[in-house]
């Protein structure tokens, strides 16, 4: 009795089962073939001291040390 | 009628907000910028090679930090990204331009027994030669 009750209950899952896993599948695939992902392998960089000319350091030489000799609290 | 009152109610208000603008101006412009001393603690740090001057203009740690001096580091660098902020304003230059530049005399300025990052990046003791800078300082 009880093996014909579990019998009868086995198609009705390996239906539902079998649906499940040819329809994954392809929706996977389908999914795969439209959604690329691509991470760059390299970390973007940006170089701050392109900005910072010889130049420009020269200049501002003379207001840089009055800032420091007048703020010595935090240098 | 009505319309007139709506009017000359609606002009106080406009004479109070300048009056309230003026005097925070006013208040903002009293409060002076509080000079005050170098904290003990951010010496002793300095004198023993814990925290040292980086090339960019800020202060780093040349060996893992209490929490007490990463805070003491991290308060001074807001400082001192703000006065670079005003006289890169003042001067017409970037942050970073005047930060280096002032990066280049403070490792100039550092004393021997200091600590000093090169540009390489490396942790640098200062003694009596000069210390290993960037070529663009002056």
């Amino acid at each position: 009795m009880k093996r014909t009750k579990i019998g009868a209950r086995r198609p009705t899952i390996d239906v539902r089962h079998v649906a499940v896993m040819i329809g994954a599948p392809t929706l996977m695939g389908a999914l795969t073939g439209c959604v690329q992902i691509e991470t760059p392998d390299k970390p973007i960089e940006i170089n701050l001291n392109i900005n910072i000319r010889q130049e420009v350091v020269y200049r501002l030489d003379g207001d840089a040390k009055k800032l420091i000799e007048q703020n010595s609290e935090i240098f | 009628m009505g319309k007139n009152v709506m009017r000359m109610t609606k002009w106080k208000p406009t004479g109070l907000a300048l009056a309230a603008i003026a005097t925070t101006a006013a208040v903002a412009l009293a409060v002076p910028s509080a000079m005050a001393q170098r904290d003990p603690a951010y010496a002793a740090a300095r004198a023993a090679g814990q925290i040292g001057e980086q090339p960019d203009g800020y202060l780093g740690f040349a060996t893992p930090p209490t929490p007490a001096i990463r805070a003491l580091v991290q308060d001074l660098n807001i400082k001192r990204k703000a006065a670079y902020t005003a006289s890169a304003q003042s001067t017409g230059s970037t942050v970073e331009q005047f930060a280096f530049t002032s990066g280049c005399n403070l490792i100039a300025k550092t004393k021997p027994g200091e600590k000093y990052q090169t540009p390489g990046g490396v942790w640098k003791t200062r003694d009596a030669s000069p210390p290993e800078r960037d070529a663009r300082c002056p």
